[in-house]
């Protein structure tokens, strides 16, 4: 859960495997839904059910210990693959606000910003380390105006986009930002944009 | 010091910086389709926006087609329902539409450049990974989320922060018989997954210069599956030749200015970069993905690893895993891996030259029995044009389903998908787990590769097979 202050606390989850790319997250069958309400119920679809749709035991988020996890100890090359948002949609929607990993596919890592889902990058032995506290169950307490990671009493801190950070804590509305900031700059383009720049307007073929 | 193609880009479409170190770059060209783009049009209607620049903004039916006969009623409701919206978020926005019946509907990424919407200079972005394949033309191109999607619908703009530079050259002749496709599987297996995570990749070097600008789109398209963030490449007069005449793209009373400017671009010779690596491809041999990552790949007379092999515990979990899924023997020869399923399509390789190359293997033989074959052109201009040549009865006369456009069994939306347990050979990009339907096993390859398993019922080294 996130408390007031925009922290994340709660039960980590640990991933034991790399490379978790965005099909897994969400599989390409569910993108066909249009709202992102109720996408929680596709996340990790594949891992966590299996072919006659009963859960798999086997599967870290269907234990006892981790089904309220609020974030997950992954390892490298976390969110790879598609740009479906619907990845990072799917992890909120099924109580994730976190996930650790050592390294993020980038447009996945876009998206999180977008939806203040929060991605700490931590080297390979911290991460491991990490991984192994949340096995044995160790709370986790994500300080994100202090960049830091608290498992039980180890304290680890992390880098953070500026950015990021920013749309983590206060959530902005971009659009109407980038128009009353920038709009002019954008017209200014538009009026020196060079003529070969325009498609050159015909219909398409019926 | 000189400037990289992607800084003269840059520099000519930012507009504007935060104090995060991001930077507003005003986009040129908006390529949108019906899966990612519903809730970027709900929330811009929400908001009680339209479209800023419709006029710069083209929508593609793509992802969830059926490419079963068009006159066919399209079976399932979810399919029809993000079609169906995007007909009435294009019309709402008057945004131009190349609907599912258009003769210049197919994969995004194939008729942007196809006809023109993509030329050198440009920015473009579009919600979808494999946007990267529009730098082989000069173009700073960008996958997005939806909600970069609903912002640049918005304002045309994205504030995007500015990637690290990777140039990646490529030197070498290739052996007759290996192409892009096992070029860059072969760079993403050296590299990992996530090798060029952050990164703009820039292709250079005698191999690149030597290749169509078709066989780049094979380079740029698939370089994200290790980690790019997108490709891009000078703009040479391969590719002004391409452009040239297209129906988007300048007229001949402008195409003069057009093509000074371009030629322009081109990256300095001391323009630097943030990283660099150089591949020999001389030797190399065709590859043939053995695993549920595209890094998951070896040559076509190797054999599958083993657990054993791993030099950490996580990488032996992983292959452990992946050679279950895959349903393999460790240590057994890629030649030996029989094949089910053989599909010919996708973005990364379904233009008229890689129909032409596996043509050279089907052509006067037929499928294996018991072998599904499957051939969907990239657009259905490849597809008239395949037609015309003649290819369309050489993969019909061979057992082939000759399909219509889309993208079909490289993502499975749209009901052509494996079943469980199925192996398929396939020109797509990604072998992930249930990518191609649920169960179903994926090995990545290039078309004359995946051709020839289809005649063989396994793979086979094409380089033998004495017809290139």
């Amino acid at each position: 859960m996130m408390d007031r202050s925009g922290n994340v606390v709660g039960v980590a989850a640990p991933l034991e495997w790399d490379d978790v790319d965005t099909d897994q997250i969400v599989p390409a069958e569910f993108l066909k839904v249009v709202e992102k309400k109720g996408m929680g119920r596709y996340l990790f679809y594949r891992r966590r059910y299996g072919q006659d749709g009963a859960e798999r035991a086997d599967f870290v988020l269907n234990q006892p210990a981790y089904r309220s996890a609020a974030i997950l100890v992954a390892g490298a090359n976390f969110g790879i693959g598609s740009s479906r948002e619907n990845a990072v949609w799917a992890l909120l929607d099924g109580g994730i606000r976190c996930v650790i990993a050592t390294s993020f596919g980038d447009i996945f890592e876009n998206n999180a910003a977008r939806n203040a889902l929060l991605c700490v990058r931590l080297d390979e032995p911290t991460v491991a380390r990490l991984r192994s506290l949340a096995r044995k169950g160790a709370a986790f307490y994500i300080d994100v105006p202090a960049q830091t990671v608290t498992a039980g009493s180890e304290v680890t801190a992390f880098q953070m986009d500026p950015h990021a950070k920013k749309r983590f804590l206060e959530g902005r509305d971009e659009v109407s930002t980038t128009l009353e900031t920038c709009g002019p700059a954008i017209s200014g383009y538009e009026a020196r944009m060079p003529a070969w720049a325009h498609p050159s307007s015909v219909s398409p073929v019926e | 010091m000189g400037s990289s193609v992607l800084s003269k880009i840059w520099d000519a479409h930012a507009i504007g910086e935060d104090e995060d170190g991001r930077t507003l770059l005003y986009i040129d060209r908006h390529l949108t389709h019906e899966v990612t783009s519903p809730i970027a049009f709900e929330a811009l209607r929400e908001a009680g926006r339209k479209v800023r620049r419709p006029d710069l903004t083209f929508a593609v039916t793509d992802h969830n087609v059926p490419t079963h006969d068009r006159d066919l009623p399209v079976e399932s409701g979810m399919s029809l329902r993000q079609m169906e919206l995007l007909r009435q978020n294009a019309r709402e926005n008057g945004v131009m539409l190349f609907d599912y019946e258009s003769q210049d509907q197919g994969i995004v990424h194939v008729i942007g450049t196809e006809l023109g919407l993509t030329v050198p200079g440009i920015t473009l972005a579009c919600g979808d990974s494999h946007t990267s394949t529009h730098g082989v033309l000069g173009a700073l191109a960008f996958g997005i989320g939806t909600s970069e999607g609903e912002h640049l619908f918005a304002t045309q703009s994205l504030w995007i922060k500015r990637p690290r530079e990777m140039r990646i050259k490529v030197n070498g002749r290739l052996h007759a018989g290996v192409y892009a496709k096992d070029v860059v599987l072969k760079i993403i297996r050296d590299m990992g997954t996530g090798g060029a995570i952050g990164h703009s990749v820039e292709f250079c070097g005698e191999t690149v210069d030597s290749f169509s600008v078709e066989e780049r789109f094979t380079l740029a398209n698939m370089i994200v599956e290790g980690g790019a963030r997108t490709a891009i490449m000078s703009p040479d007069e391969k590719v002004l030749n391409y452009v040239r005449g297209r129906r988007f793209a300048p007229k001949s009373s402008e195409w003069d200015a057009a093509a000074a400017s371009w030629r322009e671009l081109a990256s300095d010779p001391g323009a630097g970069y943030d990283a660099e690596r150089s591949f020999d491809v001389s030797r190399l041999e065709p590859q043939v993905s053995w695993g549920t990552n595209p890094a998951m790949t070896v040559g076509v007379t190797e054999t599958v690893p083993s657990p054993a092999d791993a030099k950490t515990e996580r990488e032996r979990v992983s292959i452990e895993r992946a050679v279950g899924y895959m349903g393999l023997t460790p240590g057994m020869r890629v030649t030996d891996i029989p094949v089910e399923v053989v599909f010919i399509g996708s973005c990364t390789n379904a233009r008229i030259s890689d129909l032409v190359e596996a043509a050279r293997f089907v052509r006067g033989r037929h499928v294996r029995q018991g072998v599904r074959a499957l051939v969907v052109p990239g657009s259905q201009a490849v597809r008239a044009q395949a037609e015309l040549m003649g290819l369309a009865s050489v993969f019909r006369d061979a057992g082939f389903e000759w399909r219509n456009a889309g993208c079909s069994m490289c993502i499975a939306m749209n009901g052509d998908e494996l079943k469980q347990g199925q192996r398929c050979a396939s020109t797509s990009n990604r072998n992930f787990e249930n990518r191609q339907g649920t169960g179903g096993r994926t090995h990545l390859v290039s078309p004359a590769t995946a051709a020839a398993a289809a005649i063989e019922g396994r793979f086979v080294d094409v380089r033998e097979l004495g017809r290139v």
